[in-house]
């Protein structure tokens, strides 16, 4: 068994106006050491499937179903005490806007003594030259002088690794980072990227990055999982799903960013139509109502839901298609319309 | 006005907010937004303006466009000065010159119907129309990609994506002939992204549009822009056509950049050469003397710390401010990539 | 920061300068307009039996018939340096701060204020702490388990707490529980703390706990729409990734923001109290501020208005200085600002 197993979760949230099912039966598995990035866009419930993991929906309105395996330990059916003991200390999380995310009323230093003092027995003193300790871990200059000031004093960059010397504090085996760099500027991204891959070597952890940006997944993953309407519709290795993309929804996604490393298009090749409410799911797949090649199907796109179904070592696709008809498309129009002379 | 005037120019603008302290008041610094820049915006072309927080591009597009008014130099829209023009006089030049803005959920008045956004324009200016505003509006909403029978609904009622696009709906009203755009797309998914850009580009086909694209996505920029100017900490550091921007920059600054955008491909990703820059950009308070990037700039010297170099014509329709600029296609620098601190 | 301070203390100062000037105006000078004589006013000092040059000769002594300003200038240094009166019988001193002499009694209205002022005092402190306590941990309560029973009688209870006027919550609970119960002592009841504690604190029971009701409604009201706010922020959702317990995001990291307009509302709120809480002091019959205003008022007795009016205004600017220093102590992103 992996350090994470994750099978068949379900995340429901009953509401006024209908069961919103953000995540609608998705599995994967993770080791320590190993980065998974889960891709998607707004509505397709990554976030809350990292929140999912580390309990936070625990006793409020939603419904969960499945199991998580966290190194051995099956964390839904736990108790929400137990679950609170690991979180922070066997688990943390990276927000995206660290702003938002730090108490304004408290140093910095503060959090990052509150966040060890939970889980370790210490005395004041000792949890304060941690904090020190882990703020020049993660780069942050004058860290004796810098642990009594405010999140707001920070610089974004700065402040971003305040965080995750806060998540980092008591050593967590599994690090989520939902969008940790989406809200800062291209050079900083790039050293928190950096940072968060020597951070992550250093502490043997195992880390799920979440994010809408391929390049991001692209420097940092060794598989990636594409969700879509609270599903998962493509998993597998970095290079399968960059190489070797064999849903619909991957290649629009691929289509759809302009590249500083190809030369530039014409147009972009964007999906039609706009994510799905996860409230009135489409019916069958998901993602029928945007997909070119719907019609292929013979209306199994409307009726059925495809089966999440095994293509080639380890890489998982959920489509109708089948898988000749993919790799066929793949090949000679998807990826000569990417790549431009 | 001849085809050769640029549509915009502005030369060596301004624009310090004053820092005020103690108990009176006094002014002790100023926030130097935008310190002196110069650049001219010709008809039918799309000048893209990138740069990090800070930079003063977001403050560039607003005192174009007279939202502010600069504290020093000249703005020229069509041949007249309108640096310091009064608001009463700019109204009718408003038609010919309009703003994108960045969010499209705060950027449009929830109690008004899409009819009554699109159609203020034609209010508030007092212009006739040969069938009336509502069928004026009407087709505008077609124009972008809208269902004109939308026309009585509310912006919540629409998607992101979709609500972008009412706001380009309203910026086209009365045909302007320069649009502002401050980061069209990056409070949108990526797919959506892609089909709002293809629609900014096709508009500009069809009605002969000018556009200053403000954005800090290189790659956006890259796709949408004819040219591009780099902004750092109130000036431009490097204005170029597209290709040779991105081919060959000369800036130190904007290689650092291109090289943090992370590429979706993983296979790059061992192989490039990474510049990484230290620390985090300075405070526009108080900006580093003479060259302003010389602080975090692996190849400052001497006179980089007492000299301000000036925007000079290297190559042919490319301008950078450097002492020591870097002449050949992109390559790795001289001197060892800086690592993170 | 420290020149904050000093902005905002010379604003307080500015304000009772203010205040002073507009309470004189008010009783000084509009009676002067309306047509009363420096002879009518000097006459409430002499009593009727007077003769019309006794009261022409005091009515110069005391200075009415003076330019305003001169007047005015007079009442301040009055209140600095103390004054003299001439009455023509003999001559009074009137220590500082001097708020002049009562019309009724002939004694210098300060120090009446300055024996009122612990009843007052008593019964504002007693309710806050009571209001506070109650109002905030009902606020929370509500706010945690919105939607359930509790929440919906609280916040309905807090409804009637904020619509019944003082004097009718008042009156009821004296009747029930004074008078027909005979739990708590009848209106009137008043003992100084330095003498019986315990006597002090039972004659207040009834008066505390009615004043808190009302106070502690609002409160929880109050309360409760902060927490459900805080409550929803990112921050907190960072607190119980980090292992917190629930108790401690609550309370450490919900309430303490929650909490800083709550705290600029009890700085009014307790100001305007400790000036004289009115109604209640009217309602059980205690020798306080309030009683004072109201017995000086329906006596007309100028003087004695004037200092109470002047006392209030000083403890609610005072009240509002304190609270703002407070606020850049709780919220440190208003230090730097």
């Amino acid at each position: 068994m992996s350090f994470l197993d994750v099978k068949d979760l379900k995340i429901h949230f009953p509401t006024d106006d209908g069961l919103v099912k953000s995540v609608d039966g998705l599995s994967f598995s993770l080791e320590r050491g190993k980065t998974l990035g889960i891709v998607g866009e707004s509505g397709s419930g990554k976030s809350v499937t990292s929140l999912g993991v580390l309990g936070l929906h625990k006793g409020g309105r939603a419904r969960l179903s499945g199991e998580i395996w966290l190194d051995g330990e099956e964390l839904i059916g736990a108790s929400a005490e137990h679950v609170r003991r690991l979180r922070g200390k066997k688990m943390a999380m990276i927000f995206q806007d660290p702003l938002s995310s730090m108490h304004p009323f408290y140093t910095v230093g503060h959090q990052i003594i509150e966040a060890y003092r939970i889980h370790n027995n210490v005395s004041k003193q000792v949890a304060r030259k941690h904090a020190v300790d882990m703020l020049g871990r993660v780069g942050i200059p004058e860290p004796e002088r810098r642990v009594d000031a405010y999140p707001h004093e920070f610089s974004g960059g700065m402040r971003q690794r305040a965080m995750i010397a806060m998540a980092l504090s008591c050593d967590p085996e599994l690090l989520i980072a939902d969008e940790p760099t989406t809200a800062l500027d291209v050079t900083v991204q790039a050293q928190i990227l950096d940072l968060m891959r020597d951070l992550q070597r250093e502490f043997n952890s195992a880390l799920i990055i979440i994010t809408h940006d391929l390049g991001v997944v692209a420097e940092l993953s060794d598989d990636i999982l594409v969700m879509y309407g609270g599903k998962c519709v493509e998993y597998g290795t970095t290079d399968d799903i960059f190489y070797r993309p064999e849903h619909p929804y991957t290649w629009g996604l691929l289509g759809s960013m302009p590249r500083l490393d190809r030369e530039p298009t014409e147009r972009l090749m964007p999906i039609k139509g706009s994510p799905p409410s996860l409230i009135n799911v489409p019916s069958g797949c998901a993602f029928h109502p945007r997909c070119p090649y719907a019609e292929k199907t013979g209306g199994k796109d409307r009726t059925e839901v495809p089966a999440l179904t095994e293509t080639e070592g380890g890489h998982l696709v959920r489509c109708h298609l089948d898988r000749a008809e993919r790799r066929d498309l793949w090949e000679n129009e998807i990826k000569p319309a990417l790549e431009t002379p | 006005m001849s085809d050769n005037e640029p549509l915009l120019s502005v030369h060596n603008m301004e624009k310090h907010f004053p820092v005020t302290k103690g108990l009176l008041k006094r002014q002790v610094g100023a926030v130097k937004a935008v310190d002196g820049i110069d650049f001219e915006v010709f008809k039918g072309e799309t000048l893209g303006l990138v740069g990090e927080s800070g930079c003063g591009k977001s403050t560039t597009g607003r005192l174009v466009t007279r939202l502010l008014e600069p504290t020093a130099g000249k703005i020229v829209f069509e041949g007249q000065d309108i640096t310091h023009m009064s608001q009463g006089r700019l109204r009718p030049l408003r038609r010919d010159m309009q703003m994108i803005f960045q969010d499209p959920y705060s950027s449009l008045n929830p109690r008004h119907t899409v009819g009554a956004i699109v159609g203020a324009p034609f209010r508030i200016q007092g212009v006739k129309t040969d069938n009336g505003i509502k069928k004026a509006v009407q087709d505008i909403l077609e124009l972008v990609g809208l269902n004109p029978e939308h026309y009585n609904r509310y912006p919540h009622e629409f998607s992101g994506g979709q609500r972008q696009r009412i706001g380009i709906a309203r910026t086209l009203a009365l045909k302007p002939k320069l649009i502002i755009a401050d980061e069209p797309v990056s409070a949108l998914d990526v797919s959506i992204q892609a089909q709002v850009v293809n629609l900014l580009e096709d508009l500009q086909n069809e009605l002969d549009l000018t556009y200053v694209v403000i954005a800090h996505d290189l790659s956006v920029v890259r796709h949408i822009s004819d040219r591009v100017a780099v902004m750092y900490l109130g000036k431009i550091v490097e204005i170029a056509d597209r290709k040779r921007l991105y081919e060959s920059p000369m800036h130190p600054y904007t290689n650092a950049l291109l090289s943090a955008v992370p590429v979706p491909d993983p296979k790059s990703r061992k192989e490039r050469e990474r510049i990484r820059l230290v620390g985090d950009v300075p405070s526009p308070l108080n900006p580093p003397p003479a060259c302003r990037f010389h602080t975090r700039c692996w190849k400052a010297q001497d006179i980089c710390k007492q000299v301000e170099p000036p925007l000079a014509q290297l190559a042919d329709g490319h301008r950078v401010a450097c002492h020591f600029p870097e002449n050949a296609p992109e390559q790795a620098p001289s001197t060892p990539a800086v690592t993170t601190g | 920061m420290v020149t904050y301070i000093i902005r905002r203390l010379i604003g307080a100062f500015a304000m009772l300068i203010v205040i002073s000037m507009v309470t004189f105006g008010i009783f000084f000078v509009v009676p002067q307009w309306a047509g009363a004589t420096p002879e009518a006013l000097a006459s409430r000092y002499v009593g009727r039996a007077a003769t019309p040059e006794t009261v022409a000769l005091v009515a110069e002594r005391l200075g009415f018939n003076d330019p305003v300003v001169v007047q005015y200038g007079r009442f301040v240094k009055g209140l600095f340096a103390g004054a003299e009166y001439d009455y023509g019988a003999g001559v009074e001193q009137c220590p500082a701060p001097c708020f002049g002499y009562s019309f009724i009694s002939g004694q210098p209205v300060w120090p009446d204020l300055v024996d009122r002022m612990p009843v007052t005092f008593s019964l504002a402190i007693g309710a806050a702490i009571l209001w506070v306590v109650a109002g905030v941990s009902v606020g929370v309560l509500s706010a945690l388990r919105r939607g359930s029973i509790f929440d919906r009688i609280s916040m309905g209870t807090a409804l009637a707490g904020v619509s019944l006027p003082i004097f009718f919550t008042g009156m009821i609970s004296l009747v029930v529980f004074s008078y027909g119960l005979g739990w708590t002592p009848p209106g009137g009841a008043w003992t100084d703390f330095t003498v019986n504690p315990a006597q002090w604190a039972y004659n207040l029971l009834l008066p505390w706990i009615t004043l808190a009701f009302l106070f502690a409604a609002t409160y929880a009201r109050l309360t409760r729409a902060g927490m459900l706010e805080t409550m929803g922020e990112d921050y907190i959702r960072t607190a119980r990734a980090k292992g917190l317990r629930e108790n401690q995001v609550v309370t450490k990291h919900g309430l303490r923001a929650a909490l800083t307009p709550i705290l600029t509302l009890f700085g009014i709120d307790f100001g305007l109290l400790i000036g004289g809480a009115i109604l209640t002091e009217t309602t059980y019959t205690l020798p306080g501020l309030g009683q004072f205003a109201i017995l000086a008022i329906r006596n007309q007795d100028l003087p004695q208005v004037m200092g109470v009016v002047l006392v209030a205004a000083g403890f609610v600017v005072v009240a509002s200085l304190v609270v703002d220093l407070l606020y850049a102590v709780v919220d440190p992103r208003v230090r730097l600002s």
